[in-house]
């Protein structure tokens, strides 16, 4: 685990989003939306097409920045941050998946596990070595070589879940990780992703509308017109 | 699930005894409900009675009954029948669902609280089903999966039900 997943912002928590607000021109797509998750933690981000999930997602990874509200990061604030502070972060402290893969065609699979490592000034040979071991955990060996348009949609998910996972990133945010994929390929790279997020410690923020997959997260939060909403089972009222 | 119908598809398999019967009941079918030996048994006389099943023989040994039953062919015919024809689909849970949204709506009731709340016990459950697919075996997971389908079913259905209920209020409030 890399070296702040211990340490908490303000409220106890190792990311937090407080009242974020953001429109894209006219039509907004956060109204106030809050949400913290713990170091470790796997906290589902559910929610209709077009109700911001994905937009706050990108806002507490420092991809957008909102026009209001705040967001922490292991006791740091980090929407002031410049974009090569937050791209620094993004690269060292954070992983991605995305929905589907986007894996660079360019490169080999193996290169492309070993991005991260490499965009972080690693030896090739070194982080050609530490990308090398994902295969066999993920069930893809031999399939080192392979460039992108030969590999099928789950095998490709696969190498985009161990490039989002090599450098052990604090938190992992996933965006539908499994929206292109059956069903049964889908179980396997939720598997896969809760095991490895759970062996590594790393905190995974994860986007989806399918409750099957929400399922693996310990909690979910439901955001709703660029709000969120907090769910919790048991008698409503008094 | 019909027991008779199940013991009966478990005595086409092969003829076996009570005691057998009752332990592939409950690895495979009654995981969280076991089958008591008195419905075994009651269940087996009443096939009997009815010809779907006949004993052949008492073998020495322990437990309270060594009888050997055997499917006949009108047990084959019967079981047979059942496994072919389509079960009747039963939406069940939405018709108690629908009536509380019905019902919160007319009276002004927080309609979409009971859903959310509704939708946070169907998630809780959903996770308890994927936590046991990730530590059990291959039945662990087929019974699972069939349990997380029929909730998701539900769970769109709520979602879909909550972006309706401005229209819904209107409709049932007039």
């Amino acid at each position: 685990m890399s070296g702040g997943a211990g340490r908490a912002g303000a409220g106890g928590s190792l990311i937090e989003a407080r009242d974020l607000e953001l429109s894209f021109g006219a039509t907004p797509a956060l109204r106030g939306a809050s949400l913290a998750a713990d170091a470790g933690e796997m906290l589902a981000v559910m929610g209709p097409s077009g109700s911001g999930k994905s937009t706050l997602l990108y806002c507490l990874a420092g991809i957008l920045q909102p026009s209001a509200g705040e967001v922490w990061f292991g006791g740091r604030r980090i929407d002031t941050l410049g974009e090569t502070e937050r791209s620094a972060l993004r690269r060292d402290r954070f992983g991605f998946v995305f929905q589907s893969g986007q894996l660079v065609p360019e490169l080999s699979a193996v290169e492309n596990v070993a991005l991260p490592l490499l965009l972080g000034g690693m030896r090739r040979a070194s982080a050609l070595a530490q990308a090398r071991p994902w295969f066999g955990r993920l069930g893809l060996d031999g399939l080192e070589g392979r460039r992108s348009g030969e590999l099928s949609g789950g095998q490709a998910q696969r190498v985009a879940l161990a490039r989002g996972l090599i450098k052990a990133p604090d938190v992992l945010f996933a965006d539908e990780p499994t929206g292109s994929l059956d069903s049964l390929t889908g179980e396997q790279v939720m598997g896969l992703l809760t095991a490895a997020a759970r062996d590594q410690g790393s905190t995974v923020i994860l986007v989806t509308h399918e409750p099957r997959v929400a399922a693996y997260a310990r909690r979910e939060v439901i955001v709703r017109d660029g709000r969120v909403s907090s769910l919790t089972a048991g008698r409503v009222g008094p | 699930m019909s027991v008779p119908l199940t013991l009966l598809g478990l005595l086409e398999r092969e003829p076996s005894h009570g005691y057998d019967l009752k332990r592939d009941y409950d690895l495979y079918f009654g995981r969280s409900r076991p089958l008591p030996f008195g419905q075994v048994y009651s269940t087996l006389a009443r096939l009997a009675r009815d010809g779907k099943v006949v004993t052949a023989g008492v073998e020495p040994g322990e437990g309270p009954d060594r009888k050997r039953y055997v499917i006949t062919e009108a047990g084959v015919s019967e079981f047979d029948t059942w496994l072919a024809e389509p079960a009747a689909p039963e939406p069940h849970l939405q018709t108690i669902l629908f009536a509380k949204v019905v019902l919160a709506l007319m009276l002004g009731k927080p309609a979409g609280e009971y859903l959310d709340a509704q939708r946070a016990a169907h998630l809780a459950r959903m996770r308890e089903l994927t936590e046991l697919k990730q530590r059990g075996g291959l039945v662990d997971t087929l019974l699972a999966d069939h349990g997380l389908f029929h909730l998701e079913a539900d769970l769109r259905w709520l979602d879909l039900t909550v972006a309706r209920l401005g229209a819904l209020a209107r409709e049932v409030q007039r």
